[in-house]
């Protein structure tokens, strides 16, 4: 018989000390998977958050880095710069990129790093408790808003792939989800064609990954997984916010 | 023929698994309990397996190896 899927060998065997239905682990996987199909284990270097993917570098089998809250762009930076040819990528959650490090991503993506960062948006704070995050949608009940999320005073979510697409920085960003196996599929594509485009030096790029948090939630991971197609797509439209390989001549 | 094989210690018995397969095979294991405290997932019969790894590509702990 011949082996049809097996663990890949770019993670480690550390076991994910992610909650139970979190799916944190698929999006691991689906970075791993990349990195090891285009023959970079050797030549990889993520940056691992501050939140919940805090401990990445467990998991990941290549040379990571952890850096300050929010400042993985920068630390990645740095590291492409010394090192172009490299995989650099950057893992983080939406209390790490959309609120704490806003300047830094958005700094990165419109100097046209060579890098890509892997963005995941669960809608929450979970490491510290599920507090309201940047991305919490609008009525949505979390620790810091138990009556639901008050667009008069706490604002609106953000859709950093939106408004990142507005710069002239970015080669490619898209927002894919992972709540069934299609949309792993699709999702895994996006990740691919994004370290594609790095290594083909087009610029930077990153990858929206609507993601769950069954936990902060209060949910069954299952029921999670409806809740984020019947409440996060809707605000967060999945898609291609940029391609530069499909734009015109002086688009 | 196909088979597939639970790592049961990295398993957390989210569930995940069980409605993403076609053949409806996969259920939790409420009779035992792996190290970390959880009922695993597994497949009773396995002759109906037809090798898909839809539930391997569900999980989020990387648990299930899939041969065909």
């Amino acid at each position: 018989m011949a082996v049809v899927f097996e663990k890949t060998k770019m993670l480690t065997d550390t076991p994910f000390h992610y909650c139970p239905g979190c799916t944190h682990g698929i999006i691991h996987r689906l970075v791993a998977e990349c990195v090891e199909e285009l023959g970079m284990q050797n030549q990889c270097v993520g940056v691992a958050p501050v939140g919940c993917a805090v401990f990445a570098y467990n998991y990941f089998n290549c040379d990571m880095m952890e850096a300050a809250h929010g400042r993985a762009p920068a630390v990645a930076t740095g590291c492409k710069r010394v090192h172009p040819e490299n995989l650099v990528f950057t893992y983080q959650g939406d209390g790490d990129l959309a609120s704490i490090g806003c300047a830094e991503i958005t700094h990165a993506a419109t100097r046209g790093e060579k890098i890509t960062a892997v963005f995941i948006n669960n809608a929450i704070y979970g490491m510290t408790g599920g507090q309201m995050a940047p991305t919490s949608l609008p009525g949505q009940v979390t620790t810091t808003s138990p009556y639901g999320r008050d667009v008069n005073s706490a604002g609106y979510p953000i859709r950093m792939s939106e408004m990142l697409a507005t710069l002239n920085g970015p080669a490619y960003i898209a927002r894919v989800s992972v709540h069934d196996v299609p949309h792993i599929i699709q999702a895994k594509k996006a990740i691919k064609k994004a370290f594609e485009y790095q290594l083909a030096g087009k610029g930077f790029s990153m990858v929206e990954v609507l993601s769950t948090c069954p936990t902060n939630w209060g949910m069954t991971p299952q029921d999670a997984l409806k809740w984020l197609v019947d409440n996060m797509i809707p605000y967060y439209p999945l898609g291609v916010m940029k391609d530069i390989g499909t734009e015109k001549e002086g688009e | 023929m196909a088979k597939v094989t639970f790592n049961t210690e990295r398993c957390k018995g989210c569930g995940l698994c069980i409605p993403v397969c076609p053949k409806q095979i996969i259920s939790l294991d409420t009779s035992a309990f792996n190290a970390k405290g959880y009922h695993v997932a597994g497949v009773k019969e396995m002759d109906k397996c037809i090798g898909c790894a839809s539930c391997a590509r569900m999980c989020p702990d990387v648990v299930i190896t899939v041969e065909k």
